[in-house]
């Protein structure tokens, strides 16, 4: 099957994980365990490094996606709701911010943080992140508000709901599906993040993931299957996460320029 | 419901996304603007400005001409070559058949994982002495001896362009099916009542229909390709100087790793990487003629 080959690399990876040190250097290599070391997971779960990384990664990601919602809920509400001087000019950023990834602007990220003296803080990666993700979020809910129909809006208003209420207590509830999706998409793309975290984390006890990681792997040691264990528990559930907004990730990332 | 918000109000309802949207990615265009006519000193400290030597410089590079050619060679074959796979690739997902659901979940993982997880178990299955693809293709016999893929001046940049387009067969691949869903089946209907083959089908009503779609796949790998930094990054790591870099990973070097550590000359490509993307974006928009009432 083809697509078999999506994930026969993965697949090494999670064999290689459960794999003894000496069983990775073996000629010619072999695919199957010889013998199962599932230890190889204790002892990543167990190491300082990785649970530096996995704090910092999850208090990035987390606070990033709360940030990134909490600004783009409101941005979603009023561009799906009133029409205002500005308003394609605002939809056209957010657009242009979808386009460029923080990789073209790391040299000049860096030298804002640099100046702002937040080298080796998570505010750094929060914000970067938050602000990277957060147009994914606003095409996300900005349809699904739009597809709510007004009179239950109306209705609120009438009842003497202000329109901050009506957003909280009508339109919010309403609307999980689509929030659950932008949430989850703005995690993932934190919690994978690069190349700022590289550059900004020196701090080995700050680093998240993605760059601790590479630690196991250096030109001084080579525990590639404790690597491989990492990056399967950091694999794992975000795969899962994906999956479930599976569908929705196309119209978010082209926004709705496809159909 | 119809009259019209008062501008402080609006600017109430959009001011964090502005905020964070001035604060870090419209700010940081300047500070890059800004750090390429400036010198800074190896702690990056401010040194005073220079005009325009850091182009100049950028321009008297020896490493430029190489690498400029090497993001020609890795954008073209990467976003190329997962366009006419990820084609095929769709129609096979648009069919139905047993087990379709866990097919497209099987499809998503390079998507989902981490690039630079991907990037360092690459590295790992190209490897020379202990890699399982010399091991399965010496079995097979497809090559005679092992393949330093990584290590040899004339594999590494195929075996980087194999791993990029392995990554980016998902999204593409979604992007087309979303146009081949949007395809009423009643036009396929009306070919094979006039009786064209599959093929002609094929080319004759489903690819100009899914033109819409090849645009915005195309153009968005453009630009996703072109900035695409762990993959190079990784599986280059072993080659000294910048003979397999893109204009990503070399503005990187030169900024952060390199014995330059030169803020000022990176930020003078980073300028003229950000022009290169404005160009896809601008090109982008006018193509798919964006306007915000469908947007």
């Amino acid at each position: 099957m083809v697509a078999g080959l999506f994930v026969a690399p993965y697949l090494v990876m999670m064999l290689d994980a459960v794999k003894p040190a000496g069983e990775l250097r073996a000629t010619p290599p072999r695919l199957w365990p010889g013998r199962w070391q599932l230890q190889n997971f204790l002892e990543v779960v167990g190491d300082e490094t990785f649970q530096a990384g996995l704090r910092a990664s999850l208090v990035i990601a987390l606070v990033s996606t709360a940030l990134a919602l909490a600004a783009a809920i409101p941005a979603a509400y009023w561009t799906a709701r009133q029409r205002f001087r500005g308003r394609s000019a605002f939809l056209f950023l957010v657009l242009v911010t979808q386009m460029f990834s923080p990789t073209a602007l790391v040299v000049g990220l860096y030298r804002e943080f640099f100046e702002l003296d937040l080298v080796n803080t998570y505010t750094a990666l929060i914000l970067t992140n938050a602000a990277f993700n957060l147009a994914f979020a606003v095409w996300i809910l900005r349809a699904f508000f739009a597809s709510i129909p007004r009179d239950i809006e109306e209705a609120a208003e009438v009842d003497g709901c202000g329109r901050v209420g009506t957003l909280v207590r009508i339109v919010l509830p309403l609307s999980l599906p689509a929030l659950v999706t932008a949430a989850i998409f703005a995690f993932i793309a934190a919690w994978n993040e690069y190349i700022v975290a590289l550059t900004l984390m020196t701090d080995p006890a700050r680093k998240p993931l993605t760059v601790g990681i590479t630690s196991y792997v250096t030109a001084y040691v080579q525990h590639w299957n404790l690597m491989f264990a990492a990056s399967v528990i950091a694999i794992v559930p975000v795969v899962i996460l994906f999956a479930l907004i599976e569908r929705y990730l196309v119209g978010g990332l082209t926004a709705g320029s496809v159909k | 419901m119809t009259r019209r918000p008062g501008a402080w109000q609006t600017l109430l309802w959009l001011g964090p996304s502005l905020i964070l949207i001035l604060g870090v990615v419209i700010y940081p265009v300047f500070a890059l603007v800004r750090a390429s006519w400036s010198r800074y000193s190896i702690t990056g400290v401010y040194e005073g400005a220079v005009g325009l030597s850091n182009y100049v410089r950028l321009l008297q590079q020896d490493a430029l001409p190489r690498v400029v050619v090497n993001t020609l060679v890795w954008v073209t074959m990467v976003v190329g070559v997962t366009i006419v796979i990820s084609l095929a690739f769709a129609q096979l997902l648009d069919a139905s058949f047993p087990g379709r659901r866990v097919v497209r979940w099987f499809v998503i993982v390079p998507w989902a994982a981490s690039l630079i997880m991907t990037s360092k178990l690459f590295v790992w299955i190209y490897d020379y002495y202990f890699g399982i693809l010399n091991h399965v293709l010496t079995t097979l016999h497809v090559i005679a001896e092992p393949v330093d893929w990584l290590g040899n001046d004339a594999t590494v940049m195929g075996a980087m362009i194999a791993v990029g387009v392995f990554v980016s067969l998902p999204f593409t691949s979604y992007v087309f099916l979303a146009g081949l869903q949007a395809i009423p089946g009643d036009v396929y209907e009306a070919a094979r009542i006039d009786g064209a083959s599959a093929w002609r089908t094929y080319v004759a009503v489903t690819l100009p229909l899914l033109a819409p779609a090849l645009v915005v796949a195309t153009v968005l790998n453009l630009i996703y390709v072109f900035n695409s930094f762990p993959i190079v990054w990784t599986l280059n790591d072993r080659n000294p100087g910048f003979g397999h870099d893109t204009m990503i990973t070399y503005m990187y070097k030169i900024a952060f790793k390199s014995a330059l550590r030169d803020i000022g000359l990176a930020a003078a490509l980073g300028v003229v990487n950000v022009a290169l993307i404005l160009v896809a974006v601008v090109g982008y928009l006018r193509t798919v003629r964006w306007r915000e009432a469908d947007a």
